[in-house]
């Protein structure tokens, strides 16, 4: 049946060199079925064959963190015996083929690697990036990944209660999906992946294995071109009726102790799933093919194992606990299979009806899996842009309307309004602050989720990018009063083969790395998603974090939103006017230029040790980071959100007022405050830049007596962006 | 008063109405798989939220064919007092308990938001805690909630006092009406009042913190009036 070649080989994407390891792992020609096999498990998106050199210099560990990266998700204990299990995850390149299946089938596919590992998904976050919306294809792929998105967690009944939305041409031939879900389990009762027990039972569970998704991890780790829309054969469709059931039935059977181990089928599926159970346990594993339950006749064992088909599981029980397990499958009308024991041979072995199609020693092919050190280069460095660069405008707030009012700064409610993000009815900060935050059931304990990248500052420095995205992720949480736990995050970049969008990779995981050990904020899971190119085309570096944080007291928290008149607002942190890659340059001047703003990362970590503990000290009536638009735009969002006006008077240093107003200086957040005088003396006795820059009251903001816009007209031109571009056609 | 919630395979709003419902009362429902064919004695059924068989075919549609069904109906029958929410308002009209359909949204896009409804009739052990035409901030989240039914139907449900909620507007919002339903109608009761469906969420609104409380007089109302 053999006519494995190299020619075949590169087609199945591996590389003359690659096919030469494969050869002398085998020893002989490999069969169609175990090239297949090699293809998949060394694809960029399942080996990490580009990155992996460069996330172990990752800070992984922490004395909260029960599981680093590696598992299905990232495990920390979160005290009074639970855990949070978190993970964030791409599906880019099918959400731009096929924006509602791609879409949905990224989200069942996180959450099923959460409770994977015993948790109840809880929360489900996203970050989308997508073209310049008057892209031909822009408004239908937004419509298509929103409703992909809801469809699948509304149905599993888990709440979607925030994200990031952006849009840049960059993303014109690639649109970046990714997903995040933050599921609870008891610490004592989490399920890994390592198969054990010699004679053991392999059980597959879930749904029929069909034709979809063939080849899926191989599409998700090539560039695009102008065949796209062929490839839409290898997205997956997904049922996400079958996953709530699954996520169910594996509960129901996690509470007993038939389980040894438990690996959900994602990319390359059946494959994946069993080298990786078995490489972990250092075991072999035989599966007999004509078991799998299947949804069609007739299909070869290379379809069966590459197939991507969704809302599947495999575990290995203990011996004698298989009757057990059947009852609560049948009981949740699901596919229950033995199909295939633990052996002791080391070897990943494939039979059909008793005779052999495939054999595969389990070490080489996952230790033998390429690993690349690929050249990189460092872009040089901006110039620091200043001031004068710049044109002064007239009446600062004149743009104001306009920048709310654009695709990067609207408000985001016709996305989120189609999400459910209140079932399970824990829900306390709903979409639209600075971090979600979710009760944990039955108690007064929260947990704080943020998900944050600026790609701008990434394509100007990498490192400081880098650094800012995590930056941000802490602020976010600390403004709302929760403390930084861990954080996941998904690494979205161009084609790793050139040397300067590895030197983004490179840069940014090093301020990355550098952010998250100063916080003490380790990386607990992640995922890479390269050759997000078309054309040669690259996005912009995209190294999205998805920042969990723990909430002490729900009563001691912070919102974004005004709180009542009269209030004084203060500005934490030091503002130079940093314009540079700002999004008002960007916005405005539509320039890109520039040094971004230094990330100072003891500032950072000062600064939001202090706000949160002034949050949870009940010191503060409202708080929000500064990000995006700087000064005026978080005050603007706070008084959006409240419905009720400011008036700010700036320090009238030797700084132009536009800059302060809307320059992008890191480590700053407004609050608002019943009693400034305490808080400026605990800020000054914590060596924390701190100064009153207004009060709240009436129904317009007004800067220095001379520059108003009402409140009202600003909600009108940030509520009204999104919707009427969706009517549109 | 002892309830029981009916688990269909996709409900996912089933462990929210029981906390609800244990928070009103003291004592936790009874959850009951929808494959048992009885039932025991009961003050409250209810049917809730999520998408039963992932609601293919319609909302409702096949688990209005559940096994459980037949009893839930008896009971309902026989004047159990029986709630359906949002899921399990489409299940009571696929069951006939209720007139009418839920068809998909007027802007076909699922909607979850907070909307305001006003409480059309006081009359009966779901809604007697409410003040007539009082205005509730409750939270929807429904892709099939635009209620039809015959125009001879819609007269003899507002004749007979059986409309139960109406959408309202507030904040000085032109049309209150998320999804298009027929003269506003948020829920509706059975000819004896006994059994309301209601696509609003009143299980999500029971705590300040998550959503405000304008459903927890439905709850404590069912109790006082179903305590025994």
């Amino acid at each position: 049946m053999s006519d494995v070649n190299q020619a075949l080989a590169a087609e199945h994407g591996l590389s003359p060199s690659e096919y030469q390891t494969v050869l002398s792992i085998m020893g002989r020609e490999p069969n169609l079925t175990e090239l297949g096999i090699f293809s998949v498990m060394w694809s960029e998106h399942c080996s990490y064959k580009s990155s992996r050199i460069w996330l172990k210099t990752l800070p992984t560990s922490g004395p909260q963190v029960i599981c680093g990266p590696g598992e299905n998700a990232g495990v920390v204990d979160i005290g009074d015996g639970l855990a949070a299990v978190f993970k964030m995850e791409s599906h880019n390149h099918p959400s731009f083929i096929e924006p509602y299946q791609g879409a949905a089938t990224g989200v069942g596919g996180i959450m099923r690697d959460v409770f994977t590992m015993g948790a109840r998904p809880v929360a489900n976050m996203n970050a989308l990036r997508f073209g310049d919306p008057d892209h031909p294809k822009t408004r239908h792929l937004v419509a298509g990944v929103v409703a992909g998105i809801g469809g699948y967690g509304n149905c599993m009944g888990v709440p979607t209660i925030g994200g990031e939305v952006n849009f840049d041409p960059a993303y014109n031939g690639n649109i970046l999906v990714n997903a995040m879900t933050v599921g609870l389990a008891p610490t004592g009762k989490i399920f890994y992946s390592a198969a054990a027990g010699v004679g053991n039972p392999v059980v597959y569970i879930g749904s029929k294995t069909g034709r979809d998704g063939i080849h899926g991890a191989t599409m998700a780790s090539a560039q695009f071109d102008d065949d796209t829309d062929e490839k839409r054969p290898t997205v997956q469709v997904g049922d996400p009726f079958t996953e709530k059931l699954l996520l169910e039935a594996c509960l129901e059977l996690m509470a007993t102790d038939a389980i040894i181990a438990i690996q959900d089928m994602g990319a390359a599926g059946l494959t994946s799933s069993t080298v990786e159970m078995a490489d972990k346990g250092g075991v072999g594993i035989e599966l007999n093919l004509e078991a799998v339950p299947t949804r069609e006749d007739g299909m070869t064992p290379y379809e069966i194992m590459l197939s991507e088909s969704q809302e599947r599981m495999l575990m290995v029980l203990k011996p004698g606990r298989e009757a057990q397990a059947r009852a609560i499958f049948e009981k949740w009308e699901l596919d229950f299979a033995i199909i295939g024991r633990v052996t002791d041979s080391g070897h990943f072995v494939l039979k059909v009806d008793g005779a052999t199609v495939a054999d595969i020693p389990v070490a080489p092919l996952v230790n033998e899996a390429p690993l690349y050190d690929r050249p990189w280069k460092t872009a040089p460095r901006r110039a620091v842009l200043p001031h004068g660069a710049i044109a002064s405008p007239d009446d600062p707030l004149a743009v104001l309307a306009d920048l709310l009012g654009s695709a990067n700064f609207c408000s985001r409610r016709w996305i989120w309004e189609q999400y459910d993000h209140m079932v399970m009815a824990d829900t306390n900060q709903r979409p639209g602050g600075d971090a979600a935050i979710i009760r944990i059931h039955a108690t007064t304990r929260g947990l704080a989720i943020t998900t944050d990248c600026t790609p701008r500052y990434c394509h100007a420095d990498p490192e400081t990018g880098g650094k800012q995205a995590v930056a941000e992720a802490w602020r976010n949480l600390c403004a709302v009063g929760a403390r930084p736990l861990a954080l996941t995050n998904n690494l979205n970049f161009g084609n790793p083969e050139r040397p300067s969008i590895m030197g983004q990779f490179v840069g940014c995981v090093a301020g990355i790395a550098a952010a998250s050990s100063a916080f003490d904020f380790p990386v607990v899971s992640g995922n890479v998603s390269l050759y997000n190119e078309t054309n040669g085309e690259a996005i912009l570096p995209t190294p999205v974090i998805g920042g969990l944080g723990l909430v002490d007291d729900l009563d001691r928290t912070a919102r974004v939103a005004f709180a009542g008149p009269d209030q004084a607002i203060i500005l934490i942190g030091d503002t130079a006017g940093w314009l540079g890659a700002s999004a008002y340059l960007a916005q405005i001047e539509g320039r890109d230029e520039g040094a971004p703003p230094p990330v100072d990362l003891p500032a950072e970590r000062a600064n939001g040790d202090f706000v949160r503990q002034c949050i949870n000290a009940g010191d503060v009536t409202a708080c929000h980071d500064i990000s995006d638009g700087g000064l005026i735009v978080a005050v603007a969002e706070m008084a959006m959100a409240g419905r009720l006006g400011a008036r700010i008077e700036s320090p009238k240093a030797d700084l132009p007022l536009f800059a302060w107003l809307y320059g992008e200086d890191q480590a700053r957040y407004v609050l608002t405050v019943e009693n400034a005088d305490s808080l400026l003396a605990k800020a000054r006795a914590a060596g924390v830049a701190a100064m009153v820059i207004g009060r709240t009251g009436g129904e317009s903001l007004t800067v220095d007596d001379a520059y108003t816009i009402s409140v009202n007209e600003l909600r009108a031109a940030h509520e009204s962006w999104l919707p009427t571009y969706m009517a549109a056609s | 008063m002892k309830s029981a919630v009916i688990v269909f395979p996709g409900s996912n709003c089933d462990r929210d109405i029981a906390v609800a419902l244990e928070r009103a009362s003291g004592v936790a429902p009874e959850m009951i798989w929808h494959r048992e064919t009885t039932l025991p004695l009961l003050d409250l059924i209810v049917l809730p939220g999520g998408f039963a068989y992932g609601d293919y075919l319609r909302g409702g549609a096949i688990a209005a064919r559940s096994p459980i069904m037949r009893a839930v109906a008896e009971r309902a029958n026989q004047g159990v007092p029986l709630l359906g929410i949002c899921n399990g308002f489409q299940v009571l009209t696929e069951s006939s308990l209720l007139p009418g359909v839920l068809m998909r949204n007027a802007g076909l896009k699922y909607i979850c938001r907070d909307i305001h409804v006003r409480v059309a009739s006081t009359e009966s052990v779901f809604t007697q805690g409410y003040a007539q035409d009082q205005l509730l901030r409750i939270p929807i989240a429904h892709n099939e909630g635009n209620y039809r039914a015959q125009e001879s139907m819609l007269d003899r449900l507002e004749g007979e006092g059986l409309v139960a909620f109406r959408y309202a507007a507030c904040d000085g919002s032109a049309d209150g009406n998320p999804n298009g339903s027929a003269r506003d109608i948020a829920g509706i009761f059975n000819h004896s009042r006994t059994v309301l469906g209601l696509m609003p969420h009143p299980e999500r609104a029971v705590d300040p913190a998550h959503g405000g409380t304008d459903g927890v007089a439905m709850f404590e109302g069912l109790v006082a009036a179903l305590a025994r």
